[in-house]
């Protein structure tokens, strides 16, 4: 009896490991289920994490073309604007230049008709030529209406004893200008470039209506000046008539000015009374 | 800069002309003109100049001799003196400038060009001053 309860008693205390050992087992699977629970909800959490954060990258994605797009729009008015800046300072440069060029004609127009002195008209025209086109060797020529050939009257940069020669209307480079009437120019000397006479950098009609009535032969230019510029040719043109006009004029003044003094002289002859000594 | 007294001398009327007519872009300033060294050298006795504008090549007087009287005289030593000539030789110019000129510059003149070396000069000296 006594062992039989001695054996009940061990079953009995297996049968307690064993259900202590089950309940060990059973909280394992408790814990282990919670844990896969908790799992489960977070990768259910980070799932929908994910959806937000690729909703927000479209958003920045969109943010970031628009932005793009405004910065290339921007970038292509910048360039716009810079090339209008480019256009207006090129413009100013220009209207500069025709200011200047302007203020030239002018000064050279109002120069040429400031006096009636045949004298001081070719040397105003000198001027001109020294001062805005910058020559430095030339020489203005008249025509003779007796013998129909060009003379000089005045030129500057020669030695003064220099004879230059008469040119008959016709005869090479400034006799044709005188024949036609038409400006001759060379734009640059070559290396091998002589002052000669017969053969100028320029030769420029001095023209009233169709009526040449002398030419400026311009041989050098001063050791600044390269070329010829735009404003001298509209400086040859002003000068082809104005100081044309102005020599004319100046020419006639002082003849009909002498002739009135020769007239005066006459008359102060003809009305003085004759006194008996 | 309102209210300059520049000195243009030069014998050429043409010169003076167009020289008067570039400096008019200075507002309310006033131009005053010799033409030659001893006529400008007698302004320079009763009148305030600013800035001087000379030839070279002039009668009784070049502009050589007047830069050189000018920078001996203790009351014009420092006044800005600009050379304008047909003389454009890289010797003329170290002459000039050695005398004494400020600034050197060869004909025919650009009226833009001729400002911005006032203008530029103008400056030197504002800046000198303030220092």
């Amino acid at each position: 009896m006594a062992e039989e309860h001695s054996d009940m008693f061990k079953k009995s205390q297996e049968f307690l490991q064993m259900l202590s050992k089950q309940k060990d087992f059973i909280q394992d699977l408790l814990k282990e289920n919670e844990r896969l629970r908790f799992q489960v909800a977070s990768l259910e959490s980070r799932s929908g994490n994910a959806q937000s954060a690729e909703a927000e990258l479209d958003a920045l994605r969109q943010r970031l073309a628009k932005i793009e797009r405004e910065r290339n729009e921007l970038e292509a008015r910048y360039q716009k604007v810079e090339e209008e800046n480019k256009d207006f300072a090129q413009r100013y440069v220009e209207v500069e230049e025709q200011n200047n060029n302007l203020a030239n004609l002018y000064v050279a127009s109002y120069q040429l008709h400031s006096t009636l002195d045949f004298q001081e008209v070719i040397h105003i025209v000198m001027e001109i030529i020294i001062n805005l086109v910058g020559a430095e060797i030339f020489a203005i020529m008249l025509m003779d209406e007796k013998t129909n050939e060009l003379g000089v009257i005045a030129s500057e940069g020669y030695e003064e004893d220099f004879v230059f020669p008469t040119i008959k209307i016709g005869d090479g480079i400034v006799g044709g200008v005188a024949k036609a009437g038409e400006p001759y120019y060379i734009n640059q000397a070559g290396d091998d470039y002589q002052v000669d006479a017969a053969h100028p950098l320029s030769c420029i009609p001095l023209k009233i209506k169709e009526n040449v009535i002398g030419v400026i032969n311009i041989y050098k230019l001063l050791v600044q000046k390269d070329a010829f510029t735009a404003v001298d040719y509209e400086l040859f043109s002003l000068l082809a008539a104005h100081a044309a006009t102005a020599i004319f004029s100046s020419k006639l003044y002082s003849q009909s000015e002498r002739k009135l003094n020769t007239i005066q002289g006459f008359l102060d002859l003809l009305t003085t009374p004759v006194t008996k000594s | 800069m309102e209210g300059l007294r520049f000195l243009v001398v030069e014998d050429s009327p043409t010169m003076r002309q167009l020289i008067s007519f570039s400096l008019k872009r200075f507002k309310g300033c006033t131009i005053l003109e010799a033409v030659d060294g001893v006529d400008a050298l007698k302004k320079l006795q009763t009148e305030e100049v600013d800035m001087i504008l000379t030839d070279i090549n002039m009668p009784v007087m070049d502009g050589l001799k007047l830069v050189s009287l000018i920078r001996q005289n203790p009351k014009t030593k420092s006044m800005p003196i600009i050379i304008i000539t047909t003389e454009g030789a890289k010797e003329d110019r170290e002459r000039g400038l050695a005398l004494g000129a400020d600034a050197y510059i060869s004909k025919p003149i650009q009226s833009s060009n001729l400002l911005k070396v006032i203008n530029d000069l103008l400056e030197k000296q504002s800046t000198t001053t303030n220092e």
